[in-house]
This record gives C-alpha cells, sequence and structure tokens, in this order.
C-alpha cells in the first residue's frame, strides 16, 4: 500500500505491506533507527513513539494506520541547531541510562506525559516509569531524570512569568 | 515473529465494516491483543478490518440510567473518574489503572477487551458482575447477549465471527453504592493472579445489594453469586466479608493452576482479595 508517513515534520513516501508494523517502517523503510524494538509484544516499551501526540507501542500499530498522521520519534527531541531536548538533558545529568538499549522509548513515555502535563508530581512519574523496561539503570536515575526534566520545564515557565 | 501477510480494509461506517466481518475480516480495534496474537503467529487473519475511521464508535454516553460504551472508547478513557457518572465512573477509574500501562491503555479498547475475552481481563469481569449487555451487529442483523452468557471460556464468547461488537451497555450504580477493586499480581507487567471488582449498598445498616465480579478466578470472569447470597441481609462487617471471601473462594471460584499459583494458592488469594474488597467499598 502507497502510504505517507510524517516524521519529526518530515514526509516519507512509503510502499509497505499492510502487515509492516511501525517500528520496522520507521527503521527499516525512514532509516530512523533510534527507535529499537525488543519484545515486539507491547512488554518492553524500547518502541515507545509519540502517534498524534501520544506515547504508543509502535510494534502494536500498523504502518497503513499511520498514514498522514503526525509521528514523533526520539531523533526529532533535539532541537533545529541539534542542541540536546531537556529531557535528554536530564537523562544525560542523572546518568539515566547505561547501555541505552531503553531510553528512546523511555524519552519518547516522558516527551509524551510532559506535553500533556508539564507539571507531573513524583507519584505520576513513578507511575509512568513502570510502562516500559530498563534491564541497566534500576529506573531510580530515570526516575529522576523525567522528575528534573518537568522541574526544569516548570522553573522555565515560571522564570519566563516573573520577568514579564 | 513478524504477522504473516494480510489484506487490510478501513471501512468508514458500521455496515461497511459488517460487510468486511461478512467476508471473512478480523477487527483491528486497539490492536494491542490482535497484533500480539499476530506477532505470535496466534492469529493469522486473511483480512483486517481497521474500525479506527468508523465515525460513532468512539461515543460513550449516559441517558435513562444505562451507560452506553462505542467499540472504540479506549481504557485511557476512564481513567477519569468524572468520564462515566456515579459510582460506575469510580469503579471504572480504579480498574483501568490495573490494566496495561499508559501507552496500552491509549489505544487498546473496552469492547476489544470483552472480544478477546482474556480470563484474567479487568472489563470483562466488571461486565459480568454489573449485568452488562453486548451489542453485536452482523449482516442477518443485531442481537444483545447478557455479559453472563456470552463468556464462553479463555477467549471464547458467544460472539459469531462475523459480529461487530458495537457497543457494551451497563446499568449505572446507584449514587449511594459504594465501589472497590482490588487486584494480586505477580509483576507490575504480568496480567492479574486474581482480580475482584465489588459493588455494595447498605440500607438501614444492612446489605441489600452485591455485585462481586472475579477475574482470572476460573476459565472465564464470574460473577461470585454464592458470596454475594452471604451478604444479603447481613451487616457490613468484617466477619460478614471474611465469610463471602471463603464462599466466593470455595463456592464460585475454579481456579485453574498457573506457574506461579497452583490452585490452593489461589483459592487462599481469592478469599483474601474479595474480603479486602469488600471491606473497601462498604459505604461508612
Ligand atoms: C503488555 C500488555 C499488557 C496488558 N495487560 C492487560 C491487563 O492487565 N488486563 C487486560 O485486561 N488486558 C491487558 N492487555 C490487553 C489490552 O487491554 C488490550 O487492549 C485488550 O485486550 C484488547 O483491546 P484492543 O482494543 O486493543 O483490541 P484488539 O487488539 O484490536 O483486538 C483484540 C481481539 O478482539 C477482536 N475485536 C476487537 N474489537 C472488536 C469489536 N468491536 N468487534 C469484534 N471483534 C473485536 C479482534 O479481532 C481481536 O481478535 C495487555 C496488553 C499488552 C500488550
Ligand atoms: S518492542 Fe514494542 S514494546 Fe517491546
Ligand atoms: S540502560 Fe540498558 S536497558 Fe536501560
Amino acid at each position: 500500500m502507497k502510504i505517507t508517513l510524517t516524521v519529526n515534520d518530515a514526509a516519507y513516501p512509503l510502499d509497505v505491506e499492510p502487515r509492516r508494523v511501525l517500528a520496522d517502517a520507521l527503521r527499516d523503510d525512514c532509516g530512523l533507527t533510534g527507535t529499537h524494538l525488543g519484545c515486539e509484544q507491547g512488554v518492553c516499551g524500547a518502541c515507545t513513539v509519540l502517534v498524534d501526540g501520544e506515547a504508543v507501542r509502535s510494534c502494536l500499530m500498523l504502518a497503513v494506520q499511520c498514514d498522514g498522521v503526525p509521528i514523533r520519534t526520539v531523533e526529532g527531541l533535539a532541537g533545529p541547531g541539534g542542541e540536546p531536548h531537556p529531557l535528554q538533558r536530564a537523562f544525560s545529568a542523572e546518568r539515566g541510562l547505561q547501555c541505552g538499549f531503553c531510553t528512546p522509548g523511555f524519552l519518547m513515555l516522558a516527551a509524551g506525559a510532559l506535553d500533556h502535563d508539564p507539571r507531573l508530581g513524583d507519584e505520576e512519574v513513578a507511575d509512568l516509569v513502570r510502562s516500559n523496561l530498563c534491564r541497566c539503570t534500576g529506573y531510580e536515575p530515570i526516575r529522576r531524570a523525567i522528575t528534573r526534566a518537568a522541574r526544569d520545564h516548570q522553573n522555565g515557565q515560571e522564570g519566563r512569568h516573573r520577568s514579564v | 515473529m513478524k504477522p504473516s501477510a494480510f489484506d487490510y480494509v478501513a471501512p468508514r461506517t458500521v455496515a461497511d465494516a459488517v460487510d468486511a466481518l461478512a467476508a471473512g475480516a478480523q477487527v483491528l480495534a486497539g490492536g494491542q491483543s490482535l497484533l500480539l496474537d499476530m506477532h505470535l503467529q496466534r492469529a493469522h487473519p486473511a483480512l483486517v478490518a481497521d474500525i479506527n475511521h468508523v465515525p460513532g464508535l468512539d461515543e460513550l454516553t449516559a441517558s435513562d440510567g444505562t451507560l452506553t460504551v462505542g467499540a472504540l472508547v479506549r481504557h485511557q478513557t476512564f481513567e477519569s473518574p468524572g468520564a462515566v457518572p456515579g459510582p460506575l465512573g469510580d469503579l471504572f477509574a480504579r480498574a483501568v489503572v490495573t490494566i496495561a500501562h499508559p501507552p496500552i491503555r491509549a489505544r487498546g479498547t473496552m469492547a476489544g477487551s470483552l472480544a478477546w475475552a482474556h480470563p484474567a481481563s479487568e472489563w470483562c469481569a466488571l461486565a459480568v458482575a454489573l449485568d452488562a449487555v453486548v451489542e453485536l451487529r452482523s449482516t442477518r442483523g443485531t442481537r444483545e447477549i447478557p455479559a453472563g452468557e456470552y463468556f464462553l471460556g479463555p477467549f471464547q464468547t458467544a460472539r459469531e465471527p462475523d459480529e461487530l461488537l458495537t457497543a457494551v451497555r451497563y446499568p449505572l450504580l446507584a449514587p449511594d453504592t459504594g465501589v472497590a477493586f482490588t487486584e494480586h499480581r505477580r509483576t507490575g507487567f504480568s496480567f492479574a493472579q486474581v482480580a475482584v471488582g465489588a459493588a455494595l449498598t447498605v440500607r438501614d445498616g444492612v446489605i441489600t445489594e452485591a455485585r462481586i465480579g472475579l477475574a482470572n478466578c476460573a476459565d472465564r470472569p464470574l460473577r461470585a453469586h454464592a458470596a454475594e447470597r452471604t451478604l444479603i441481609g447481613a451487616e457490613p462487617s468484617s466477619p460478614a466479608f471474611t465469610m463471602a471471601g471463603e464462599a466466593a473462594s470455595t463456592e464460585d471460584a475454579a481456579p485453574v493452576p498457573e506457574p506461579y499459583a497452583d490452585v490452593d494458592y489461589r483459592r487462599h488469594v481469592i478469599a483474601v482479595l474479595v474480603a479486602r474488597t469488600l471491606r473497601e467499598a462498604a459505604p461508612v
């Protein structure tokens, strides 16, 4: 089937079989290998991307379901000049990754949650982190990184309000 | 593994969807179980009908004491207790957070859970406990089946392969109903070893109505009728709830052994969880 995937604001016209899952289309057809595939069963969350602003498992969606729908992957997090996203800075500062296999999934999971609610509380972050698997960090640094990004975001917002 | 090849259609009306089913299509709703089954080669449909573009199926309405949940209402919707009026909304909000994780709840649907009919499904247990009605549509017409007669076994229901599950209807719960939902699972990633939902009405100091739903306590979701009978007319008290737990565990449940939970263990967990859920549900 002929479809167009819109990934990080770029259009990718593709001809895919209906059975192609979004994760494979992103990696093999669009060449965006930042999205990782672990279990292919919805369990690990390594494949998490934003589809229409919502964090979803790209191993449990078909590429043909995403024709014309905005998709955001880890490659779309950094700013136009390549400067890291606040979440990426926080993951680095808090050592939120070791091998890094799970990292794109956690980043997109957190990016989706912060877009919906920039004031994520500790409990919400703890709950959110339960969605994905990490075999290295023990989750605590990931939790700290997301909390830090949320806090930086709020401080940034408040700073801006105060200076007005 | 990858899904085997299939043809894909995305009908824009219920009538077109039903025609696709008549031609042998399998429904793709949230895809959170279908794609898993296809990856595992447990399902290999030749034709898949993606119902996500059928307008109207995403409607959630409450009127005349009945809640109607369309086939495309996602799990996530129920996370806000205000989505559904009264104690029913509270019960759904307590139950939904035990289903999978946020990214899966963003796609998966309540109707899809009822169509898939996993014995550990939280929604399926609540559907039988609350006397839900399942609406099925095919080229032959529309029929309704009470949830109590709909579930036939693991992944087995009274739905014919060519029937689209268009909606699930629930009677709303009276404002003075107390509700609770508890669950026991081995890890955050497992399905429930046992899950219990309860709705209790207490009037003039005695229990006048009790509904108890059990997930993963048999080969299909159960309503704990024997446990409920012990409660009617009783005062809401710990001993009464313990007795109901025992009745649920020995009379209602028919647990099957699982790798990390033999039958004795499961019966023990059922008794404890039922009593705990009732204590939590008891209006104070
Ligand atoms: C990691 C993980 C953890 C999970 N944990 C839980 C859990 O704890 N508890 C739980 O209950 N579920 C759990 N699930 C399953 C999840 O809740 C699914 O969303 C749900 O079972 C199916 O809903 P769906 O809309 O995704 O259906 P789909 O995957 O689209 O469909 C499932 C099946 O039902 C059929 N179907 C779907 N809708 C209809 C319809 N309207 N008419 C006719 N047939 C239809 C499909 O053809 C298919 O056979 C989990 C899934 C994953 C991947
Ligand atoms: S690869 Fe998608 S959840 Fe594991
Ligand atoms: S950093 Fe290695 S799996 Fe998470």
